[in-house]
């Protein structure tokens, strides 16, 4: 697993025309290359500028103005919105929410697919098998999977009537705020810990044995043997995931507009949520813009860690 | 992996019991921490053919009473749910195939064609990495507001094959197209075939493993797209299948939950098995963008 991640210039590949004494003929075929290689970028391209830069560099204009869509009005504001956004009573409590619910997510999720990779990091036939079910449920779409999980998370539902059937009466999930957020971080770990087992599954098939081996012969202990050459060896990977997950549930919209709409009150109503309520229900869209801004530089902020990280951690096996 | 410890032929057998406890220790513990993961899909499925008074007895049962299928004739009836799946279906296809050629182009020039200014541009389309469509979702709202085409489904197209969403598939192209040996290409370019050509006929059959890569994510994010609809979509015969699901309710939006589930199953169940029979390009497809994204 080497990532290239420097933007490497590309190779020389016209060596046609380098020989024989024939100049012009060479240039025009370079040039002709040259205009064929713009060409290929150019929809990729256009949809970057269209869709990518163009509409940030509206969400920074936005910001500076209020925007009613129902009363028709546009006018600039200044800094309004970014005052509003620093005296807004509900918003720490969304971040509070927000870090709580990447912490919850990354605290379950990657210490899970660590044990599910490690488990399952052997050969034979039953194992493919349980490989198959813990990754299934990421090919299952969001909304459906989610959906399942409210349906059994509900107060009558098939998650307390198992509890019923020992005995224990369950609470009603998705009424309470700690139990709410408990049930999105459950729908969500499960759906998504197949990918990062399948990640760390990888990052162990690349821990040369002999280490193992040799560690053995010294008497070492499975836990010895985690802690000292697993861990240490595949903490590239370790650092990317977490990153990765964190980010991942940065967006997480779609898990919480179905199971929870930010509720009970304000105790599931992440950022990106947030942003949604104010510009599409609300139709703050001035005040929604900012709101993206600030998702924005978390998630720059977290990847350009990432991206530090791997110039850092990445491992050039050949 | 365990390697055959050599041990004296009296304590041979013993090893043997042990590892064979140790493998069932083993799978028992992996089959209930499977619970969870297998549950919900089965749940989902049983109660589609629940009745409605099944459907939330106590205690849960395993297999229904009397299946029916009522659930999914109500489906269809209830919405417009055969148009929905269509307009999933030909939205992801075209998306999909739209991905796989411009980021295959793209991925290409990049690895392949010496052009001024190529580093400066490719930081470009990279900075469609950092910034999620929920970042700018409100402006692009408005963009295709003041185009006319909000209620269609080109946002959707549009901005997932070229814009944000895409910009990993160029990336994973690139990685690949940069490790592929240039000979056979020098070969073909003696032949006096042109670029276009090359990619065509000689990059493009060599890049199937990372063409199906950029398939199969493409297709599940695609799929998957909830935020996106919901924001530009409000016409039931255009929404795509997972804002169809959630739209099962009664009259006082309470959810008709088993009609909901049999929407959720026909659009879960055929994925999955999809993915049962390919499942090697699916894990190598996700682990890919996950090791990028």
């Amino acid at each position: 697993m080497s990532l290239i991640d420097k933007v490497s210039p590309a190779r020389e590949t016209t060596r046609a025309g380098e020989r024989g004494p024939k100049r012009a003929p060479f240039l025009t075929s370079r040039r002709r290359d040259a205009l064929t290689g713009y060409a290929f970028i150019t929809p990729q391209l256009l949809g970057i500028v269209g869709f990518v830069l163009f509409p940030l560099a509206l969400v920074f204009y936005y910001s500076f103005n209020e925007w009613n869509v129902l009363a028709g009005t546009f006018k600039s504001v200044g800094g309004a919105n970014y005052e509003k956004l620093l005296a807004d009573p509900q918003l720490p409590s969304v971040l509070a929410a927000t870090t709580v619910f990447s912490i919850c997510l990354v605290g379950i999720n990657i210490p899970l697919a660590l044990l599910l990779a490690v488990l399952l990091n052997r050969q034979g036939k039953g194992i493919t098998v349980f490989r198959t079910i813990f990754f299934s449920p990421v090919v299952v779409s969001v909304v459906a999977w989610t959906l399942v999980w409210g349906f059994m998370l509900q107060d009558n539902g098939g998650i307390n009537g198992i509890l019923q059937t020992f005995g224990i009466t369950g609470p009603n999930w998705l009424r309470t705020g700690p139990t709410a957020m408990a049930a999105v971080v459950t729908t969500y770990v499960f759906k998504n810990v197949g990918l990062n087992m399948v990640l760390f599954l990888a990052a162990l098939q690349g821990v040369p044995s002999e280490l193992y081996e040799a560690a053995k012969v010294d008497g070492a202990t499975r836990w010895v043997l985690l802690r000292r050459i697993t861990l240490p060896l595949i903490s590239p990977t370790l650092l990317l995931t977490i990153i990765i997950t964190i980010v991942g549930s940065l967006q997480a919209f779609a898990q919480i507009a179905v199971l929870t709409q930010g509720g009970p009150g304000l105790s599931t109503t992440v950022l990106v949520y947030y942003v949604f309520q104010q510009a599409f229900e609300f139709h703050h869209f001035g005040y929604g813009s900012t709101l993206s801004l600030l998702l924005f530089v978390i998630v720059l902020v977290l990847t350009v860690v990432q991206w530090q990280m791997r110039k850092k951690w990445v491992f050039h096996e050949n | 992996m365990r390697t055959k410890p050599t041990v004296p032929r009296l304590l041979f057998r013993q090893a043997g019991k042990k590892l064979r406890w140790s493998r069932i220790a083993l799978y028992a513990g992996l089959a209930i921490m499977a619970l969870p993961f297998v549950m919900p899909t089965w749940w989902m499925m049983i109660s589609s053919f629940k009745t409605v008074n099944e459907l939330l007895a106590f205690p849960p049962t395993i297999w229904p009473n009397t299946p029916t299928i009522e659930a999914y004739i109500q489906a269809f009836t209830f919405q417009p749910f055969a148009r929905q799946y269509f307009n999933s279906l030909y939205i992801a296809a075209i998306v999909t195939i739209t991905t796989m050629i411009t980021s295959s182009l793209a991925g290409y020039a990049f690895a392949r064609i010496r052009f001024r200014g190529q580093n400066v541009l490719f930081l470009i389309v990279l900075t469609g990495m950092l910034v999620p469509t929920e970042v700018t979702i409100i402006p692009l709202f408005q963009m295709f507001n003041s185009l006319g085409l909000i209620n269609t489904h080109w946002p959707l197209i549009l901005v997932t094959a070229i814009g944000a969403p895409s910009v990993l598939a160029t990336f994973i192209m690139r990685q690949f197209f940069i490790a592929l040996p240039v000979e056979l290409e020098e070969a073909a370019r003696l032949d006096g075939l042109g670029r276009t050509a090359i990619w065509w006929k000689i990059a493009m059959p060599l890049a199937k493993s990372a063409l199906a890569a950029v398939a199969i994510f493409t297709f599940l994010h695609v799929w998957n797209l909830y935020l996106e609809p919901t924001v530009y979509l409000s016409s039931p015969e255009l929404f795509t299948l997972p804002q169809a699901l959630t739209r099962f309710t009664d009259a006082y939006s309470g959810p008709m939950w088993n009609v909901q589930m049999a929407a959720a199953t026909m659009t879960a169940v055929p994925v999955l098995i999809v993915f049962v029979f390919a499942q090697r390009q699916f894990v190598e497809g996700l682990a890919q963008s996950g090791l990028k994204g």
